[in-house]
């Protein structure tokens, strides 16, 4: 510690040079915080939201096939689970394509096993009892400015009404927010009743897009699923039932190999930034030789010399790199803001800033390895005499 | 003191205005105008006694840079990092766009039930469809039968090969006018399916990305066994699906006798009009038609632009990088030359030549780099294959495509890039003062 003022000025021997460096460290690592956010957002996308507790059923097929509303006594007769309820996909537009946001149909149960979901007991009530009834998620009312008693139109792309019209319209009687602040992006939904879906719609009457069942005990959740399977094999509408987790995991995978192509971009940014700042490096003790033999003259050891360029070029990344990604915290929180979940992000958190960090210090030791070991193995003599 | 400040803060600005002004020419420009001006600078070496001394200087600065490996390899290595990337993205827009794009014509529309967006979402009950197919501006084949196919779009999940997970696959259920309909459609291996049986063909995309779809092996589909009798090649989007019978892919998955969309053959590009009015003011029809060029091209055109906004800004930050890496190289090559310079100014050698070569280095360090990347993902990912999540919630097997258009918008950068990181130094070499650039050790 006591060497700092020492290795901030030797890092600013050359202010112009110093400066160049430290910006293209920052932009590697704005895009360090940018990726990595997108990444873990995809990731979490698997891993949040979902309880372990939770199973989803769905056509064995394809989750895209409806599975008939008869299951649902079925499961809830089998041992060990303690709730079941059941949605379905509406896929409807609000105005124009481009405002897409979720919607479904759900059982008047639903809340009951979401409680990540916050709905206060007098909106319950209100959407139980209003037929053509809908709440929404709060981050979606503010974007829309929905009040309660609006009505909402949506158009159909799925699931006409008996007579073909495309036009469903409900009424907003709750509004709901997630109580875990990390879900806030998963609020983006519209749930209305189930009851008056199947009742309206042209045809796929009596059938369900998925089952939620809740099991009594997580180590039951494998044996359960096994048994709600079981139910229809050998059916003509068999059934795949995985923990939600899994399902969710399933279904980013399909997307691609997020975690592959970030990885690669970042790989070409890092190789190339090691080999940007390692050649800084280089000059910078290059240059110094003579300053570096006058150290060791008087009195510095091998050792603290080597000590203090490798301080030298970690503080170096490091400083470029902190500024780098507090900058890709503020864009990410700015992305977010204006156009909300259209880009997966999380925020820039503590496990982004020990992954970034981590990063730091081992580039900066690999960059300051080879000039700082020219710097540890000087001649006094040779070194002072400019050979 | 103060005035020499504002000097220097002056020629700053005049400075990013000739950077600002110089990038503008470089990106706007075709490539017949920056051949044109290489040309000119040609001649003008050849030609002129400045060029003769810019060219003079500039060799001598090219000849030390194997003194200066290190440094030099920073621009080109970084600019090739910018452009690698930059070109690795837009060649999977550009082949996610194609591989869609492709499968439309404007002689061919598709009609889907009113308000569904894609396949998927459609159903098209028997005599809808009849009514469709029998509209006067679709063409007849020679038996006077009018060329549509009732399509069904089904998903069904099969183990990918590269990840062993279930993704969803496309099946699409066609009618048997489907082939005079696709004319493209070749079949590659096996042969087609029987009509009326529980068979399917397997597309060129699908067989590669999905594994289970070797010729003769079986598919269970709703506890029916379905058999792999032949692959396809359609050129486009369809590469990625199963084909079987419609008739009996709807008995199968118990669709009765609906579908999901009729693709027609119309008699003509100009008939889609007619043919679209035709079906709006029939009463008994509530359904949309397009063509199918502007069916597909709304199908690609939210991820390709994705991708597209993804690649730019990723590469912009990398350049942001690039530049200040090259800014540091310039600059040091710069200073070891400054006695050099200055001898050269004292002997009577003007500025322009030193601002030249220093440019003139930068921009061939620059292309270098270009180069290199190109060339690194042209031979990594061209014709790359991956599939991802498509419209029917279904994977679209695609390519990347590393066309000259993407590759020389990646050089077009690397020389961006060499520009400004050249300029500066450049310039900073010119306004060396020659007394006290001589007296350096």
């Amino acid at each position: 510690m006591k060497y700092l003022r020492l290795i901030w000025s030797a890092m600013f021997r050359r202010k112009t040079r110093t400066i160049f460096t430290l910006l293209s460290v920052l932009a590697a690592f704005l895009l360090f915080g940018l990726l990595d956010s997108v990444r873990s957002a995809f990731a979490n996308a698997a891993s949040s939201i979902a309880g372990v507790d939770r199973l989803v059923t769905v056509s064995k097929i394809s989750f895209t096939l409806s599975l008939p509303k008869s299951l649902l006594s079925g499961i809830e007769a089998l041992p060990g689970v303690a709730k079941v309820t059941y949605a379905n996909w509406f896929g409807g537009i609000y105005q124009d394509p481009k405002n897409f946001f979720a919607n479904e149909a759900v059982a008047d149960n639903f809340f009951d096993l979401y409680p990540e979901w916050q709905l206060s007991p007098a909106e319950r009530t209100a959407f139980r009892n209003t037929r053509t009834g809908a709440v929404v998620g709060e981050g979606l009312a503010k974007k829309f400015n929905w009040k309660l008693g609006d009505k909402i139109p949506l158009q159909a792309t799925i699931f006409p009404q008996k007579g073909g019209a495309n036009a469903w319209t409900f009424d907003l009687v709750g509004i709901f927010r997630a109580t875990n602040p990390k879900l806030k992006a998963e609020e983006s939904v519209l749930f209305f009743n189930w009851d008056y879906f199947d009742e309206a719609r042209a045809f796929g009457n009596g059938t369900v897009g998925w089952y939620i069942t809740q099991v009594s005990d997580r180590k039951l959740a494998q044996q359960v699923a096994s048994a709600v399977d079981a139910l229809s094999t050998n059916s003509d509408h068999e059934t795949k039932t995985q923990t939600e987790q899994a399902f969710n995991a399933a279904f980013v995978s399909q997307y691609g190999d997020i975690g592959l192509i970030v990885g690669s971009i970042m790989g070409a940014v890092f190789f190339t930034l090691i080999l940007l700042t390692g050649n800084t490096m280089a000059q910078a003790v290059r240059e110094r030789i003579p300053e570096l033999a006058v150290l060791k003259t008087i009195g510095f050891s091998n050792q603290s010399v080597l000590g203090l360029l490798l301080a030298e070029s970690v503080l170096l990344v490091l400083l470029g790199g902190a500024i780098g990604l507090v900058l890709s915290g503020l864009v990410v929180d700015a992305v977010r803001a204006a156009v909300g979940t259209a880009v997966p992000m999380t925020r820039v958190g503590a496990s982004i800033w020990l992954r970034g960090l981590g990063l730091m210090v081992l580039i900066g030791l690999i960059v300051g390895a080879l000039p700082a070991r020219r710097g540890m193995r000087l001649r006094i003599v040779d070194a002072l005499a400019g050979r | 003191m103060r005035e020499s400040r504002l000097r220097r803060f002056g020629s700053l600005i005049a400075s990013l205005i000739i950077a600002a002004v110089a990038l503008a020419l470089l990106v706007l420009s075709p490539w017949w105008l920056l051949l044109a001006v290489l040309l000119l600078a040609v001649l003008w070496t050849l030609a002129t006694r400045i060029g003769h001394q810019a060219w003079s200087v500039t060799e001598v600065g090219l000849a030390t840079i194997p003194q200066r490996l290190g440094a030099s390899s920073v621009v080109v290595v970084g600019i090739a990092g910018v452009v690698a990337v930059l070109v690795a993205l837009l060649a999977m827009a550009a082949g996610f766009e194609a591989a869609l794009q492709q499968g439309g014509t404007d002689d061919t529309a598709i009609v889907l039930r009113a308000g569904s967006q894609t396949e998927i979402n459609s159903v098209l009950d028997h005599d809808s469809a009849n009514l469709v197919a029998q509209a006067p501006q679709v063409l007849r084949d020679a038996h006077g039968q009018p060329i549509a196919s009732p399509e069904l779009v089904l998903v069904a999940s099969l183990p990918k090969k590269s990840s062993g997970l279930d993704a969803n696959v496309e099946i699409r259920g066609i009618g048997e006018r489907a082939w005079s309909l696709r004319p493209n459609v070749r079949i590659i291996a096996g042969r087609k399916f029987g009509l009326g049986l529980r068979e399917m063909i397997v597309g060129k995309g699908a067989r590669e990305q999905f594994a289970g779809l070797e010729l003769g092996s079986t598919l269970n589909l709703n506890g029916q066994t379905w058999t792999v009798v032949g692959a396809f090649d359609s050129g486009d989007a369809h590469n990625s699906e199963l084909w079987a019978d419609t008739d009996v892919m709807a008995a199968t998955y118990r669709r009765g006798s609906s579908t999901a969309a009729v693709t027609v053959r119309l008699t003509g590009a100009d008939a889609f009009d007619a043919f679209k009015a035709a079906l709006a003011s029939d009463p008994r029809l509530t359904v949309d038609a397009k063509t199918t060029r502007s069916y597909y091209t709304d199908q690609s055109a939210a991820l390709s632009k994705l991708i597209r906004i993804l690649g730019i800004t990723i590469a912009s930050i990398m350049a942001i990088g690039a530049v200040f890496g090259a800014l540091n190289t310039m600059y040091a090559a710069v200073a070891t030359r400054s006695r050099e310079i200055a001898t050269l100014r004292a002997i009577g050698f003007r500025a322009l030549p030193v601002i030249f070569s220093v440019l003139l280095e930068t921009m061939l360090l620059a292309l270098a780099g270009g180069l290199l990347g190109a060339a690194l993902t042209w031979v990594i990912f061209n014709h790359y294959t991956v599939s991802t999540l498509g419209q029917n919630f279904t994977q679209v097997v695609f390519a990347f495509q590393v066309s000259p258009p993407v590759l020389w918008t990646g050089l077009k950068w690397a020389l961006a890039i060499g520009l400004i990181g050249g300029l500066f130094p450049a310039l900073r070499a010119a306004r060396l003062p020659v007394t006290a650039g001589l007296r350096e050790l």
